[in-house]
């Protein structure tokens, strides 16, 4: 049962290193051939990159466990990056925030009731200008999940 | 060179991109990148215990499939914004064609130009795994 009251909490901020090799090996897993991904010493980051924050995040913090989602019943239904200029290069530090922004319930075609999770994070870089947002729509679903919805 | 101004009127788009067929070593691989390791996608007994027929493909794979195919085109320094909503789930075997269209030239009142697109990745013989949107600056 989700936990409307998550609306507005904050994890601690914590940092992220920007890595060359890793933004190679996010191009390969994502069969980008483009040589400003693959060949550039400081290469920007891939749109969707941010998602591995999570090897950053630290143990137990992450903010989407406050909000108490049955993971039995949770698929992702949406994600959305903003870059407030050119994306984040290698080498660079960013700061990552991320909050519980909205929890909103609609009915579902298949699954009853749906409630939906939006988490916004955060990314600042080394002047505490906010360079990135990511955007995370969850969806608890009213019974197990389906393999007709979401991914 | 990423496509100017005077090449991205509406309607615009880039030659489709078609992947896979999609493997289980595909679904690892980026699961080793991105740092998502739900057993669903890469554990058969788990995915079967959950009642699904096998492991099935991480979302944000396609979603980085589909983005890297706009930044590809339009360049890796010019992304603004890239969303996608999630709509049918990938198999082992699935062939994806993504595509993608100019709906939309904006130049602000400080000249600055941008482009929105729509985009979206289609199961070959299926539906529509995702559906995407994109704002890209357009350099002059």
């Amino acid at each position: 049962m989700v936990d409307a009251s998550a609306v507005g909490i904050t994890d601690e901020p914590y940092p992220m290193t920007i890595e060359r090799g890793k933004i190679r090996e996010f191009a390969r897993a994502t069969m980008s051939e483009n040589p400003e991904y693959l060949n550039d010493p400081t290469p920007p980051i891939e749109p969707t990159f941010l998602t591995s924050v999570s090897f950053w995040t630290p143990t137990g913090q992450s903010v989407f466990s406050k909000v108490k989602m049955d993971l039995k019943r949770v698929l992702h239904g949406g994600q959305e990056y903003v870059f407030h200029g050119p994306p984040p290069r290698a080498g660079q530090q960013l700061t990552v925030q991320t909050r519980v922004a909205e929890v909103y319930e609609k009915e579902g075609k298949r699954g009853g009731t749906m409630t939906f999770v939006v988490t916004v994070a955060e990314f600042r870089d080394e002047h505490g200008a906010l360079v990135a947002e990511a955007r995370s729509t969850a969806i608890e679903t009213g019974k197990p999940a389906t393999s007709k919805e979401g991914a | 060179m990423a496509p100017t101004w005077a090449d991205l009127p509406v309607g615009a788009e880039p030659e489709p991109r078609t992947v896979g067929p999609l493997s289980r070593t595909d679904f690892v691989r980026y699961q080793g990148a991105s740092g998502d390791f739900n057993p669903i996608h890469h554990d058969e007994e788990f995915a079967q215990a959950a009642g699904y027929p096998s492991v099935f493909s991480v979302g944000m794979l396609q979603a980085g499939i589909l983005a890297t195919f706009a930044t590809d085109w339009l360049g890796a320094d010019n992304v603004r914004r890239f969303g996608v909503q999630f709509r049918e789930q990938v198999w082992p075997g699935d062939r994806l064609v993504c595509s993608g269209a100019v709906v939309e030239q904006v130049e602000d009142d400080d000249g600055e130009r941008t482009v929105k697109l729509e985009l979206t990745a289609v199961r070959v013989g299926g539906g529509t795994a995702i559906k995407g949107w994109a704002t890209f600056a357009v350099p002059d």
